[in-house]
């Protein structure tokens, strides 16, 4: 009979609606991440690096470009004879045909998943961070607290834990309460949205409770089993852990990896990020290139400058073109003359020559003023900008745009074209 | 496609100098992500030649290495696959191969348990892309019973470390010098051939009996007359890399846009083991001017004109100029490399100077060992 003693449930079916056009025809997971990553490669690399092997992955949200990255996850070495990586979509049953609606509803509509690999314990992850952790470490602290649910939490500083969900705990760690972004905080350690369940518990969990509308591991199954007296830990995790679920810290993390000796190292030996490369060729910097502070990815042609940037593979930067504070992903071409200030350029686009982008007095974003923010210029996959446009700051593009798109051939600063993606 | 592929990637030249006492020829990296071999085999694989066997004998370890899996190149199929022939002691032999002839004469159980009617034969240290499924169309078109690939070399190029060839006007070979002192025309052969399977295994049990053991001396030169071999003229990028002056000049020639666009970015790709490294970084103190940079690298220093090779790490206040920096090098601060080929795994310490002079490629093979960093 197939045993496996704990398998992990990726929850990476979200649509990361505050990273606005970057998500608007992909699910978050499936974001570009430092130059070569995706930020489903986190979580993935994890779990191999920490004797997981066995998988499913969550998906709702256009799942395409997560589908084709992960494939049979042989980059992860996650192609097991048993076990290995599955891809969990929702799907229609004899009695009904219902999306996931919530984090544990979609756990609890893969039962029969996990049931087959018999496990003692169960591991649930967001796609949506950037770390390294060894969840096998955690799964001991588990153990020898004989714990029903550990939590992963982080120590964050106090003046700012009001922004999270918070957990209190008693002196062995065993978990006492839990507030939601407290107004008055009387505790440090944040909730990671990383949890490992003893199945049993779990599984009745999830039963009991399968009749919640929109079932939700932070709002029900935790509180339920709390309530319902079971041992829940809190687990203390102190390394590098970003959340990068809004386009400032998406930008922010991708810039910490550009300082001399950044606190998240992607260069360590040991703990690899593993992720599906298909681009092999070394990149070529043209004699009048000028690169400081960036880091640049596979097949990249650079004949530009680039100052503090994170440069994605295949991208080629044109003859007297300067980029700036930016992150360019893969497969982009920036046209010759063209500047580039803080902006984000997902995979596929095209700028035109002598172009302006990230310039002008800054206003905030008209239509989107919580996504698009701290002047950042923000430019969706397989978008096209034409030749001698000016771009202002807090803008968003998605989609072809054409001169006619740019009165007098400008995009004051907190406009938006959108013609492309999901409409938001 | 109808034909099998073997890759002939035994040898060593004493032209690699120190650069070949640690691998096969067909393991020499080359222009920044590859192996030698890599191009033999994507060509093989985007032909859809499904079975390929290398034969391999000198210094296979980092060969055998990069070999492990099939996958990179697509060949971990049900039907074919890729097989690493090394010599081996069997009841009827007790010999290394003598030769190249002598290396598909020990493996001769291949060529017959297979059942494609024609074998594609290759050597591994060819940079090139090719189509075989054209030269197999040539090949059956001339009516020929052996085709080999040729290309005409520049009138500058030293043509006597290949096989030169002369021609008539249908393309059939009338002559085939092995290595001449004086060459009789600048058309050469790339080592690269299509031979009926049957016709392979009749002409190399012959050999074999007669203990002839050389492919081109003992089979292709000797058979001239007899049999139909034709020329097949490559006009596109080819270049070996058996020599330490050919080696440089392949891997420099990656500088060039040209070059560069038809390897890298016109299909089909050139296929090669991933590595799982990540993105290069160019911290403040970075000058880099017409150079190749390859993942994994942290660059400190001045580089130009140059080829880096994966996960070089080139400290503070280093000057690189026309060197080739092979995997995994560490350059202390403050040193300064000219017309080098740098050995890979090799660390060189601060403040030193290694310069090939008088139009010389020097090989630094430093054994320093690496303290933590």
């Amino acid at each position: 009979m197939i045993k496996k003693e704990m398998i992990a449930m990726l929850l990476a079916g979200g649509q990361g609606s505050r990273l606005g056009v970057l998500t608007s025809s992909i699910a978050k997971p499936a974001v570009a991440f430092g130059g070569k990553y995706r930020i489903i490669d986190f979580p993935l690399s994890n779990c191999i690096n920490s004797g997981v092997d066995t998988v499913g992955v969550l998906t709702q949200y256009q799942p395409l470009r997560l589908n084709t990255h992960i494939g049979i996850g042989i980059p992860w070495d996650l192609d097991r004879n048993i076990g290995g990586v599955s891809i969990l979509p929702p799907y229609e049953k004899s009695t009904n045909a219902e999306w996931y609606t919530g984090t544990a509803n979609a756990i609890y509509q893969n039962l029969k998943y996990m049931e087959y690999y018999n496990p003692e314990y169960v591991l649930i992850l967001g796609g949506d961070h950037i770390y390294k952790m060894d969840y096998e470490v955690m799964l001991d602290f588990h153990k020898s607290n004989k714990a029903d649910i550990t939590i992963a939490t982080l120590p964050v500083p106090m003046e700012e834990a009001s922004r999270f969900g918070v957990v209190i705990t008693d002196e062995n760690k065993r978990i006492l309460e839990f507030e939601e972004k407290p107004p008055k905080p009387r505790s440090n350690l944040a909730s990671m949205g990383i949890y490992i369940f003893t199945w049993k518990v779990l599984r009745q969990a999830l039963i009991d409770l399968s009749e919640q509308p929109g079932c939700d591991f932070g709002k029900h199954i935790i509180p339920y089993c709390h309530g319902n007296g079971n041992r829940v830990f809190a687990y203390e995790y102190n390394g590098y852990w970003k959340d990068v679920g809004t386009l400032q810290s998406y930008w922010e993390s991708n810039m910490e990896l550009i300082d001399i000796v950044p606190e998240f190292n992607l260069y360590e030996e040991f703990w690899k990020i593993y992720t599906k490369s298909d681009v092999i060729p070394p990149q070529y910097i043209a004699e009048d290139a000028v690169i400081e502070r960036c880091i640049i990815g596979e097949g990249t042609e650079i004949y530009g400058k680039v100052y503090n940037s994170v440069i994605g593979a295949g991208v080629t930067i044109g003859k007297g073109a300067v980029v700036r504070d930016s992150i360019i992903m893969k497969n982009t071409e920036i046209g010759e003359n063209t500047t580039v200030n803080k902006a984000i350029i997902a995979e596929n686009c095209v700028i035109g020559f002598e172009c302006e982008l990230g310039v002008g007095e800054e206003a905030p974003n008209v239509k989107f003023p919580k996504i698009y923010t701290d002047g950042l210029v923000t430019i969706g996959e397989d978008s096209v900008v034409p030749n001698n446009v000016k771009i202002g700051k807090n803008t968003a593009i998605s989609g072809g745009t054409t001169l006619d798109d740019y009165p007098s051939g400008i995009l004051k600063s907190g406009e938006s074209i959108i013609k492309a993606g999901d409409l938001k | 496609m109808r034909a099998i592929g073997i890759i002939l990637a035994g040898g060593n030249s004493s032209r690699m100098r120190e650069l070949s006492n640690k691998r096969a020829i067909a393991a020499m990296p080359v222009a920044g992500s590859y192996r030698g071999i890599d191009f033999v085999l994507s060509n093989m694989s985007n032909s859809h030649i499904q079975k390929v066997a290398v034969l391999t004998q000198y210094n296979s370890r980092s060969l055998n290495e990069h070999l492990s899996s099939s996958k990179w190149w697509d060949f971990g199929r049900k039907q074919g696959g890729l097989y690493v022939f090394n010599p081996t002691i069997t009841a009827d032999n007790g010999f290394w191969y003598r030769g190249t002839a002598d290396a598909i004469a020990q493996n001769l159980t291949f060529l017959r348990n297979s059942h494609e009617p024609y074998v594609v034969i290759a050597s591994g240290d060819g940079v090139y892309k090719l189509d075989y499924n054209k030269l197999l169309e040539y090949h059956i078109e001339k009516k020929a019973d052996i085709t080999i690939v040729t290309k005409t070399m520049e009138s500058d190029e030293d043509c006597t470390r290949f096989g030169v060839v002369q021609t008539d006007e249908d393309g059939r070979i009338t002559r085939f010098q092995e290595k001449p002192l004086v060459v009789a025309s600048n058309l050469i052969s790339t080592g690269v051939y299509v031979i009926r399977r049957r016709q392979l295994i009749e002409m190399i049990e012959k050999a074999l009996e007669e203990d002839r053991t050389d492919f081109v001396k003992d089979v292709l030169v000797r058979y001239i007359d007899l049999k139909r071999i034709y020329s097949y003229e490559m006009t596109d990028y080819w270049s070996n890399i058996a020599s330490v002056e050919s080696y440089y000049k392949t891997n420099m020639d990656f500088l060039r846009k040209d070059i560069r666009d038809y390897f890298f970015k016109q299909y089909p790709d050139v296929y090669s083991k991933i590595d799982d490294l990540p993105p290069a970084k160019y911290n403040p103190g970075a000058v880099v001017k017409n150079s190749l940079v390859s993942s994994g690298c942290i660059i400190n220093g001045v580089v130009e004109n140059s080829v880096l090779f994966k996960e070089v790490y080139v400290g503070n206040n280093c000057t690189i100029k026309n060197s080739i920096i092979l995997n995994d090098v560490h350059i202390g601060d403050n040193t300064y490399i000219e017309n080098c080929i740098v050995e890979s795994r090799d660390t060189i310490r601060a403040n030193t100077t290694h310069i090939g002079e008088n139009g010389e490629i020097k090989i630094v093979v430093e054994k320093n060992e690496r303290y933590g960093f």
